[in-house]
């Protein structure tokens, strides 16, 4: 304690509120915060270094896996960025094929964020009812790529599986399932009054401080920002699709649910269009194992916001750089100014409003010297050393397996 | 002595109270679960996790009042457990009736509460203290609220004995019409007693984790929550002596299941009431209770006022 009356606390690293460890120290007057300090760094995976270790097709299943709910945000923004580098022209029905799934992954995501939005606010009626119409979509994601999170669907130069008129039915039918409910659940978040109350005003982010943070997503657009890749720099099939932006004055937590129940919207019809449009054709072509030397930048709209991946080739079949930037380090910046003023009990709420995912950002883990108040960086070669010693402790040794590689090498 | 032994342990003591609250805790699970489209858990949960509990290490911050931090659980069941003893369940009259026992009765039922607060604040812990705070001040919102409603049916009776309420209100069966709005608000303060939702702002867990319980486990957290059970089964006997006085003139056994029926009418109400809300935050809980309820309140004495003035007796 410092001064009088005012607690220092801590959300995190391990708290029910985040899903997530991430640290949240919050000095807290009465009720009242007044001052947060977010510190990232302890879900880092070195997923980026590891990619350098492998091949594209390989990266492919790896990048995939830097988040459990947009995966397909991932690959696809991995994908594309690869095959610029390659001058790979897509099919047709590939794009389309991608577009799907993107959709179908965004209302997932988003019916997923409704549901812990519930319960970040103890709704959790709300939790339960989304999360079990989330199914419908969860059921139809499996049907079509053989799994429910992690679909594996892209490949350089197109995607993996076809669909057909069967799974096209299957497809509308469930649309129509989940347009009512998403129906029925932006009725609730506009009438249910211990809902609104709990939204409306918690957690406002200026248009301007929205800009000047550059938040990106959902919390960027329901501060007015009509910012959307999908738009302003289309790729797959959302040239040729009919959508819009929705956007919101609000500026607060209520606008962002808002904002995403009316893109739940959007993404039924524009699901719609992709099933009456998608054209027939091969659905990939070759694609070279070696990547001419080369760089490129590839953006993609993931559920959360603008997902952002940088790949440098340099001739060989496996990528010289990858860099990932995923949507909550645009947006986790805001959350410090969301938080200004307001209640302990809004901060769960808040934090989650921005839908972050916290094991996606971390991109390296600073170690803090707490008594010399000192922050020290290591190289690469000493956490490979380390590593190895602190397997050799745990009994498992891997230099007699590492000869004889060399020698069949 | 045997006598009162006899009800102090087996009925409507503790033995009773404690398989009541069992068969409540799993009645208030299963409804909730119900109507949010869960399955909900089998009949033998709470007891499985009460066995559970009480077969665990038991772990006390090592900076926590060793004492205060033991006997508050035990201090709240106890308190729970006597407001029992003067709630007419079986006819007419309580086990020990005197005028004045219904102001006994509420004052017990605000015990349990503050035993949490000490409970939470010896824990030493920031979660705890907050959520010990949170509880005391969430304490002055409800309360009032409920003793008023309490206290109006008890005006409109002319006596502060539970027992004299219920012959009165059962000899003008009418008359509990009167009390419709009082019995809203109470069974709505009641869900702030129990801290269940909109009102669970004390141990909201997304926030501070389990309030005033979150350095508690094992047998001491067993103790408490069999204490929260104890707590919604009195509370629910206490809305039910006051507001439903019905049929008490039948076979003592048919009172009986009468009884039971009140109860679980009210429990399966609260239920019903926390699925269908959001948590409030702490003022917005304040300012709801002190600038609707209350008023509300005093309404009912109100009319109670003038009712008692106009009804025949």
């Amino acid at each position: 304690m410092h001064e009088p009356g005012e607690v220092k606390i801590p959300i995190g690293p391990q708290h029910p509120a985040l899903k997530e460890p991430e640290s949240f120290l919050i000095n807290l007057h009465g009720e009242k915060i007044t001052a947060v300090s977010v510190r990232l760094g302890y879900n880092h995976r070195g997923i980026e270094k590891a990619c350098e270790e492998r091949t594209y097709v390989q990266d492919l299943y790896l990048v995939e896996r830097i988040c459990g709910i947009c995966s397909h945000s991932h690959s696809t923004c991995f994908v594309q960025a690869v095959e610029e580098i390659a001058g790979i022209e897509v099919p047709a029905r590939a794009k389309y094929i991608r577009t799907l799934i993107a959709e179908l992954e965004r209302i997932h995501s988003h019916l997923l964020w409704l549901g812990v939005a519930g319960h970040e606010i103890g709704f959790d009626t709300l939790l339960m009812y989304t999360w079990r119409d989330r199914e419908v979509v969860m059921d139809l994601l499996a049907t079509l790529t053989g799994n429910r999170v992690n679909y594996g669907i892209n490949t350089l130069g197109g995607v993996r599986r076809d669909i057909n008129s069967e799974q096209k039915e299957e497809v509308l039918k469930a649309m129509g399932i989940l347009e009512e409910r998403t129906k029925y659940y932006i009725e609730l978040a506009q009438g249910e009054t211990t809902v609104v109350k709990r939204l409306a005003g918690v957690g406002i982010l200026s248009y301007e401080d929205a800009q000047r943070l550059g938040t990106v997503g959902p919390t960027a657009r329901a501060s007015g920002i009509e910012r959307d890749t999908r738009k302003d720099d289309p790729y797959a099939a959302y040239a040729e699709l009919d959508f819009k932006v929705i956007t919101s004055s609000h500026c607060d937590v209520y606008g962002r649910t808002i904002v995403r129940l009316g893109e739940l919207m959007e993404s039924y019809s524009m699901v719609r269009q992709i099933i009456q449009k998608i054209p027939d054709g091969p659905i990939s072509v070759k694609s070279p194992r070696k990547i001419p030397a080369g760089e490129a930048v590839s953006r993609y709209e993931a559920p959360r916001g603008e997902d952002f991946h940088y790949v440098r080739s340099n001739g060989t079949e496996k990528p010289d750089r990858v860099k990932v930037r995923a949507p909550t380090l645009a947006n986790i910046q805001a959350v410090s100014k969301m938080l200004e003023d307001r209640y302990l009990a809004d901060m769960p709420i808040v934090v989650a409003a921005i839908d972050p995912c916290f094991s996606c950002t971390d991109r390296l883990i600073a170690i803090r010297d707490t008594e010399r108040k000192r922050k020290n960086t290591v190289p690469w070669e000493t956490v490979r050393l380390k590593g190895i010693e602190w397997y050799k402790m745990q009994g498992i040794d891997f230099t007699s397996l590492n000869k004889k590689l060399t020698k069949i090498f | 002595m045997a006598k009162a032994l006899f009800h102090i342990l087996i009925f409507p003591g503790l033995f009773f109270l404690f398989i009541f609250g069992f068969i409540a805790e799993y009645v208030d699970r299963k409804l909730y679960a119900r109507f949010q489209n869960r399955v909900g858990p089998p009949w033998f949960q709470p007891v499985a996790d009460f066995i559970k509990l009480m077969s665990k290490e038991e772990i006390i911050p090592e900076e926590a009042d060793t004492t205060v931090f033991k006997l508050m659980p035990i201090f709240a069941l106890s308190a729970c457990a006597t407001a029992i003893l003067y709630i007419p369940i079986l006819g007419e009259r309580s086990i020990f009736s005197f005028n004045g026992d219904v102001i006994v009765v509420l004052y017990l039922l605000t015990i349990p509460t503050l035993t949490y607060f000490l409970g939470g604040w010896y824990s030493r812990s920031v979660f705890s203290m907050i959520g010990a705070v949170r509880g005391l001040t969430q304490l002055f919102a409800y309360e009032v609220p409920l003793f008023l409603c309490i206290l109006a049916s008890a005006l409109l009776a002319d006596t502060w004995s539970l027992s004299e309420m219920v012959t009165f209100y059962n000899h003008h069966l009418g008359y509990w019409f009167c009390n419709i709005l009082g019995f809203a608000v109470a069974l709505i303060s009641l869900l702030g007693k129990l801290e269940k939702v909109p009102f669970d702002i004390p141990e909201a867990e997304t926030e501070i984790v389990a309030g005033s319980f979150t350095e508690y486990g094992g047998r001491l957290l067993a103790l408490i929550r069999m204490a929260f059970n104890i707590e919604m089964v009195v509370g629910a006997s206490l809305l039910a002596a006051v507001f439903l006085p019905f049929g008490l003139n039948l076979h003592p056994a048919a009172i009986f299941l009468l009884y039971l029926i009140q109860v679980f009418l009210i429990i399966a109400a609260i239920s019903f009431l926390r699925s269908l809300f959001a948590r409030l935050r702490l003022d917005q809980m304040i300012n709801l209770c002190w600038k609707y309820f209350a008023p509300l309140a005093f309404l009912q004495v109100l009319i109670n006022l003038v009712l008692k003035g106009m009804l025949p007796r």
